[in-house]
């Protein structure tokens, strides 16, 4: 079969001479990155030929010109870190900003080691060495080309039998006044029976485009526990690549959680791996989009040994000219007996021109198993409106409250009781219309940013 | 005049091509509690539903006014800030939406309505807590969602429980004794009760005379057929409870 091409060339154009360009900054530590761009040259961009890509097309943010970041630019784009306070919980906190962590490496006295990726590459190369790149997946093009630009990103390590006393939160923003092609990397590693709260957010802090290409490998050895929460909030003119990989071992449990209020594109592969007998995974989502918004979800749980269990549980709202694409894939080899996966996406369209593909895929070959999936697509409940108007509630009032009600069931998922009600907060916002992406903080609301300069790290 | 509360006259309903209604003629005061019986699918639902602002329902002649002012023109929701109510026959169940957030945001669009300053959340406990007695609802129970997983006797409870808190000068309950115990219909029956005073009125409709000797009406009307063709006293609804509704069709033939 003749593939054809679509025309991607543009921005596909620039990477290849700006890769000879700067070959050598790249390559000089990572002779590896050379491969990966060669076998970039040869998939190319995702077209919407390949099946993960069938709904999705990339050519409005690929026919276009970026900033793409570069080792020496660690200086060029060091701006004052974002800080993002949700009231009520401290954490610890890495700060991403255009790519580049702001905080070089901190160990605490528990021996937990968080900050940025490539001072941790630097300074404990045996430990980063046995974890990186070997969860990762290659998906497409994308995964070349991460692994080819890669320059930063988090690092976290929790050893063995430690729980970490705060949730770690991961900020990730972009703020440039030129629009950036970045590429981050981040390495979790959780030790046996350790236990941690990872808040990971996108933020972007400008209305400039961005193309934000994002790989994180989450290992999660025997009997650790991790919940994750993802929030996306970004401009409608960036588009997020974004993919997360856990690697289970044995009895680990993981809770995943990821909310999506904005954002132009939003493609998010959540791969996890089960390898570890009696390992559970749960992950779910909600999003609400709108205007020409859109977001790509693909959950992927592969139950790769007997006695797991796994969940996914997605709830979307979609109103004016907002699109969704849904993938569910549960992957049982032969020998994971005893599987239990279950899987649900439950949609509202709001107007009659937003958009969804929702597509289960099992993929079952042990016989002793239970596996369910479901989709729905539907319009709020006129019994429950016509029964809160009775009541005196207005009508449009009553339509944001039974949304609220509906993406709900997938806050209370979350764990730390003054993050749930800051989502449910923003949720509402949201809903009303009053949560956009503004100026200067996403986050716009009772919160205090604070602003702090850059001390000018150098890695390279 | 000025203690009417409601005032149907000559009420045509249709359904797509169906007459429901066929000249409905009502008029409620203010301290009064009327009864609603007749069998089933005479229409005594779908009165009760074009009061409280159902869509659906085509009003082909006739008029419905509250204290004075034409009900039908009103969207549903300003129904309820003047101080209509409807004890739905099936309280519809809202999961994510708690009864706290749910009353809490109707008391406050009511409020608003008014030119009031929402209640504060002391106040609302408060009002939340003395209302709950009425119904002898367990405190739990306003933290659950809407009616979700609610027992039959729960569900109507709950309505009642909500008229409690809105306070309305005009009720309608639909069948609220449909699908109670003995006792929970007592607890719901003695809330009602409660509620009587002079300013207000309630339509109670039901199918049943039991419900009546709790809540004693001081109106009792038949409705057979898309119109009310008796109207009379408590005395009516034994005489029904005796003699079942084949009776009202032979009174009505003989006239």
């Amino acid at each position: 079969m003749e593939i054809v091409k679509q025309d991607y060339s543009k921005f596909e154009r620039q990477l290849k001479i700006f890769f000879e360009e700067k070959y050598q900054d790249f390559s000089l530590k990572f002779p590896e990155r050379a491969v990966a761009f060669q076998q970039f040259i040869t998939e190319g961009f995702p077209t919407r030929q390949l099946e993960s890509w069938r709904n999705t097309d990339l050519a409005h943010i690929l026919n276009d010109n970026y900033h793409i970041v570069a080792p020496n630019d660690r200086n060029l784009l060091s701006t004052a870190a974002f800080h993002c306070n949700v009231q009520g919980i401290n954490v610890h906190e890495i700060s991403i900003t255009n790519g580049f962590s702001n905080q070089k490496l901190i160990k605490l006295d528990n021996d937990v080691i968080y900050g940025s990726l490539q001072e941790a590459i630097l300074q404990y190369p045996d430990l980063v060495s046995k974890h990186f790149g070997k969860y990762n997946k290659h998906l497409d093009g994308f995964s070349s080309l991460n692994d080819t630009f890669w320059l930063d990103g988090a690092f976290v390590y929790v050893p063995d039998n430690i729980s970490l006393d705060l949730p770690l939160q991961i900020l990730n923003a972009y703020n440039w006044d030129e629009q950036l092609f970045l590429s981050v990397r981040n390495l979790i590693v959780l030790g046996k029976n350790s236990k941690m709260t990872l808040l990971h957010c996108d933020d972007s802090l400008n209305h400039h485009r961005a193309l934000s290409n994002s790989v994180s490998e989450i290992y999660m050895d025997e009997y650790s526990e991790m919940d994750y929460y993802k929030l996306q909030n970004i401009n409608n003119k960036t588009a997020i690549v974004n993919r997360i990989i856990f690697y289970q071992e044995q009895a680990s449990r993981l809770n995943a959680n990821q909310v999506s209020l904005n954002g132009g594109l939003l493609r998010n592969d959540i791969h996890v791996k089960l390898d570890g007998k009696m390992s559970d995974a749960d992950v779910s989502g909600a999003y609400l989009m709108d205007k020409n918004q859109m977001i790509d979800n693909h959950v992927h749980v592969h139950h790769a040994v007997s006695d797991c269990t796994s969940n996914q549980e997605f709830r979307g709202v979609l109103d004016d000219y907002a699109a969704t694409v849904f993938n569910g894939y549960i992957l049982v080899d032969k020998d994971a007996q005893k599987t239990a996966a279950q899987q649900s996406c439950r949609h509202i369209l709001v107007s009659d021109k937003a958009k969804i593909e929702t597509q289960p895929f099992l993929e079952i070959y042990a016989d002793d198993v239970k596996c369910s999936h479901g989709a729905s697509v539907g319009q709020l409940d006129n019994e429950a409106l016509f029964y809160m108007r009775s009541r005196g509630i207005d009508e449009q009032n009553a339509r944001t409250l039974l949304t609220y009600a509906f993406v709900s069931v997938v806050l209370d998922k979350i764990k730390i009781k003054p993050l749930r009600e800051r989502y449910a907060d923003m949720i509402k916002q949201r809903l009303s219309g009053n949560l956009g992406i503004c100026g200067q903080c996403v986050l716009d609301c009772s919160i205090k940013e604070k602003m702090e300069q850059l001390d000018g790290l150098k890695l390279f | 005049m000025n203690n009417i509360i409601l005032s149907i006259k000559d009420l045509h309903i249709k359904i797509g091509d169906r007459e429901i209604l066929k000249g409905i003629n009502l008029e409620v005061k203010a301290g009064e509690t009327h009864a609603i019986m007749g069998p089933n699918g005479t229409g005594k639902s779908t009165l009760a539903a074009v009061i409280a602002g159902r869509e659906g329902y085509n009003v082909t002649q006739g008029q419905v006014l509250y204290k004075g002012e034409n009900l039908l023109e009103m969207s549903p929701e300003r129904r309820s800030r003047e101080g209509v109510f409807l004890g739905f026959q099936y309280p519809v169940e809202i999961p994510g939406v708690s009864i706290t957030d749910f009353l809490k945001t109707a008391i406050n669009e009511h409020r608003k309505y008014h030119g009031l300053e929402p209640i504060s959340a002391k106040d609302f406990l408060a009002l939340m807590n003395e209302k709950k007695k009425l119904v002898e609802m367990t405190s739990n129970l306003a933290n659950r969602s809407v009616n979700e997983g609610f027992s039959g006797g729960e569900k109507k409870r709950n309505e009642i429980f909500q008229m409690a808190m809105l306070e309305p000068a005009l009720a309608i309950l639909d069948e609220t004794d449909s699908g109670l115990d003995i006792d929970a219909l007592r607890i719901v029956a003695n809330g009602v009760n409660k509620l009587r005073t002079k300013e207000n009125a309630i339509v109670v409709i039901t199918h049943y005379q039991r419900l009546l000797d709790y809540i004693v009406p001081d109106v009792v009307h038949v409705m057979y057929d898309g119109n009310i063709v008796m109207t009379g006293n408590k005395s009516l609804a034994m005489n029904l409870e005796k003699h079942g509704y084949a009776w009202v069709k032979e009174q009505l033939d003989i006239s």
